[in-house]
């Protein structure tokens, strides 16, 4: 036997097994947003979780994943049905619930990739936000508009304009910082927040506005802005 | 033929000896197991079951489980490069902390079970070890409640029949209040048969249930009353949360232990008072194994016999250490400038006068004067001394026109103005930035530090046990609980031995007693023993105080005292000497606050974080199991 011949089947052999155990990739794609009407609902990074369930394999854990800051997320799949949820808990937003107040599920079926937008309720929106600078004072101007005014409406805590030298912009990740609480906002239809940006080293920031609603845990956020910023 | 017969001899022989015996013979007992009845025959031999037991014991902060479940929480930098983890992440994973060990429920199980049938063992015996064996249940029932609210309340082995259908050993959550009243009924039932020995410190005695009963009621009473402030962190079948009106029941519960333990019923415990110096005697509550009246439940450990511990190796002072390794944890000065001064006010450590101006220290540890005593007790402040030998903790240099020299490693040397020869421009504990090991915050723990020769070497290693319950604390939930029933008077009476130990003097009014000034006292009391934590949840204030966002300095000077004060982000003091030969304060020390270079993360608790998470397999496998809320 020659050397070629045992490359050769060594070769056959590598080529033959590969298909044979492996299993193929997910490849269902499934992505969309968290919306209200059609508009994409802001979050804070890696903080609003979902869960899908998919039974008939076993033990059932969650697939978990999180919320994009745009309220985009997405995942690859495989084909077959999901039971989609958030989590009691999870977001400034009401996700319908069963009447024994466990999270009620949405079912996907996946055959193929999809897009699908998560349809939620929230407490507020931010309006029309409006961020600009000058010298080193950077305001923001925004409208809060209350979205659920029924028996389960809460109040607004605080609002918060974040400045921040990357597009992650949160409680946690600033330069710079001014908070009103809720008390002292005088109309909700023109909120005014300045804040004083410290010397950076650098020629454009971002801003963000946060809501952060009476016994809800996440905030709510206007879309991140990146302005020019010189001093 | 003449040997015929001893070969029929032979033949007889072999079939009276090989036959008869046949299945004695193959039915040999094992020589390397022990039968249940043979373990449980000897009490020498049950005690070593029993010490497997006592090693199973799950501490939040335990001097052998390492030093960095102490380091959390903004309380302490961690001077480790490995460990930067801890102060540069934004959260806490809703994992963190949990537990569910039933295997080690199921041994405890079974050695009840077992000890209680054992036909060899003296009633006393019995008595004693089976009243440990339920107190070492109870008090892991304890450790899970508190951290992950209700679960299956298991008191028996549970056996599996092989059916093919495990239902019948699937058990939901119990109540969260259910595992509390479990823990306080099994001290209950058991505190009569433990001895009744202030000496007897490892193995638990009538004091370590009472003091047990008084933290466990403590814990549900400030659940059920402050759970009323978190509507969100409930589950509708109670496995979390307490409901309101058990409050009073708990509290009274508490009280009463307390008032049983400090009445003497148990023997005398008493605040450790053997030394003058107030610091000197804080510091050796920790470290004083001989007839120490303080502690009550420890986990012991002893030289040269394999169970040591190496606390002191990571955490010593680093300069001039045996092997020169230590320094990992850094107390913040959050923690530090929270000491009261001595007419039991509180104040920023002053670094400038009314004005504004910067204060000029003669020396270093002048600008630490006139506080509480356990500062120096919890703390190595800079300018104090560890195993007589002064800690070498200073900055650098500060010129005339407020620029910094100083140098990038330990004890580093430069040159200064005006100068011909290099000087040493930073101490050789540091702090340098973002160096591990040196002092990042300006200060190196004390508390738990051993000083004795070798303790600080790896070969050696420390037998300083770790306290579980101490008296000091049993004081202080008795103040809390009475100050919960309305029994301010009482709280303050409880509450003034504490603070008179510590050089505070002046005794607290009934009108002082508030509830800042119980999580105060709690706070600077009990440092780096592992209570924060449980705390702040109970208190429903951890997901205040550690909010997430980032502290400025105006938020690290402001409302000291007070509960809810912001505590995200661990911050230093760092000493300069002023180098200006002009100025009559030239070699005077000035100090600055500094947030420690790697410190870029903020501490942030969420609602999901008070209950830890219960792992998805275990779910899958028993579904009776319900989620924590918020997760």
């Amino acid at each position: 036997m020659t050397i070629d011949r045992i490359i050769l089947i060594v070769v056959v052999i590598t080529t033959i097994s590969c298909k044979k155990d492996n299993y193929d990739s997910p490849n269902a794609h499934l992505h969309g947003h968290v919306v209200y009407k059609g508009e994409a609902i802001e979050l804070e990074y890696d903080q609003v979780r979902f869960e899908l369930y998919q039974y008939g394999f076993g033990k059932t854990g969650p697939i978990s994943a999180v919320f994009a800051p745009d309220g985009s997320y997405s995942m690859l799949l495989f084909n077959g049905e999901y039971k989609f949820i958030i989590p009691n808990g999870q977001g400034p937003f009401k996700w319908k619930q069963t009447p024994q107040g466990a999270p009620d599920t949405t079912v996907i079926t996946m055959n193929g990739s999809q897009e699908l937008d998560i349809e939620v309720t929230p407490y507020y929106m931010i309006r029309n936000p409006q961020v600009t600078a000058s010298g080193a004072t950077v305001s923001g101007v925004f409208k809060i508009e209350k979205i659920i005014t029924d028996a389960s409406a809460k109040d607004i805590e605080s609002v918060s304009l974040y400045i921040n030298k990357t597009q992650f912009v949160s409680g946690a990740d600033n330069v710079a910082v001014k908070t009103l609480n809720g008390k002292d906002i005088a109309d909700l239809n023109n909120v005014h927040l300045n804040v004083t940006v410290p010397n950076l080293n650098q020629t454009y920031l971002y801003a963000r506005v946060g809501l952060k609603i009476a016994g809800i845990e996440d905030r709510m956020f206007s879309p991140v802005t990146k302005y020019p910023f010189r001093k | 033929m003449k040997k015929i017969l001893p070969i029929l001899f032979a033949i007889a022989l072999l079939y009276t000896a090989g036959c008869t015996k046949d299945s004695d013979f193959l039915n040999v007992q094992p020589t390397s197991i022990l039968t249940n009845e043979q373990a449980f025959s000897d009490p020498a031999q049950v005690l070593s079951i029993l010490a497997d037991l006592y090693n199973r014991q799950l501490d939040f902060s335990g001097l052998d489980n390492g030093w960095a479940s102490f380091a959390d929480f903004s309380e302490s930098f961690p001077s480790e490069n490995g460990s930067a983890h801890i102060v540069q992440r934004n959260e806490w994973g809703f994992d963190a902390w949990n537990t569910w060990d039933y295997g080690y429920i199921r041994d405890l199980n079974l050695f009840i079970e077992r000890a209680t049938v054992a036909k060899a063992l003296s009633d006393a015996d019995k008595t004693r070890f089976l009243a440990e064996a339920r107190f070492l249940r109870a008090s892991y029932y304890f450790e899970m409640v508190k951290r992950m609210g209700g679960v299956p309340l298991i008191t028996e082995s549970l056996l599996y029949d092989f059916s093919g259908d495990p239902t019948y050993l699937q058990h939901p959550r119990a109540k969260e209040h259910e595992i509390y009243d479990f823990v306080i009924s099994e001290a209950e039932a058991v505190k009569n048969n433990l001895p009744e020995n202030p000496n007897e410190k490892s193995r638990v005695t009538k004091g370590a249930a009472l003091a047990m009963i008084t933290r466990a009621a403590l814990y549900a009473g400030s659940i059920a009353k402050y759970g009323a402030t978190t509507p969100q962190v409930t589950l509708p079948g109670l496995e979390v949360s307490i409901p309101a009106s058990m409050a009073t029941g708990y509290y009274t519960k508490a009280l009463n232990a307390a008032k049983e333990l400090i009445s003497g019923s148990a023997g005398s415990y008493a605040l450790y008072n053997k030394k003058p110096e107030l610091a000197e005697n804080f510091a050796s509550i920790f470290l004083d194994k001989g007839n120490n009246p303080e502690s009550i439940w420890v986990e012991d450990f002893k030289l040269k016999s394999g169970r040591v511990q190496g606390f002191t190796v990571s955490t010593q002072p680093r300069y001039g250490a045996e092997e020169e390794e230590g320094g990992r944890i850094n107390p913040s000065l959050n923690l530090v400038e929270s000491f009261e001064k001595l007419d039991n006010t509180y104040a920023p450590v002053p670094i400038t006068d009314a004005a504004g101006n910067p204060i000029f220290y003669n020396n270093l540890s002048e600008i630490f004067a006139g506080r509480d005593a356990r500062l120096h007790g919890t703390v190595i402040l800079p300018g104090s001394s560890f195993k007589g030998r002064p800690v070498d903790i200073w900055a650098g240099y500060q010129l005339a026109d407020g620029n910094i020299i100083t140098g990038d490693d330990r004890g580093a040397q430069k040159t200064l103005p005006g100068q011909t020869a290099p000087v040493q421009v930073v101490g050789f504990d540091g702090p340098v930035s973002s160096k591990e090991f040196t002092a990042q915050s300006g200060f190196y723990l004390r508390k738990y530090v051993d000083p004795t020769p070798g303790a600080g070497s790896r070969g050696t290693n420390s037998e300083v046990p770790f306290i579980r319950y101490r008296y000091a604390e049993v004081l202080l939930n008795a103040a809390e609980a009475a100050f919960e029933l309305g029994q301010a008077d009482a709280a303050a009476g409880y509450m003034n031995p504490v603070r008179a130990r510590a050089g505070l003097t002046i005794p607290l009014t009934a009108a002082d007693i508030s509830f800042d000034r119980i999580v105060h006292e709690r706070r600077v009391e009990l440092a780096f023993e592992g209570h924060i934590l449980f705390d702040m949840k109970r208190w429903r204030l951890a997901h205040i105080v550690w909010d997430g966002n980032k502290m400025t300095v105006a938020d690290l000077l402001g409302n000291i005292g007070s509960a809810t004060k912001r505590n995200t982000q661990p911050y230093g003091l760092w000493p300069y000497r002023l180098h200006d030969a002009a100025s009559v304060n030239n070699g005077k020390w000035v100090f600055r606050i500094v947030l420690p270079a790697l410190v870029t993360g903020a501490n942030r608790f969420r609602l999901g974080n008070y209950y830890s998470f219960i792992d998805d397999n275990i779910r899958a496998n028993n579904p009776k199991i319900v989620r924590q809320p918020n997760q």
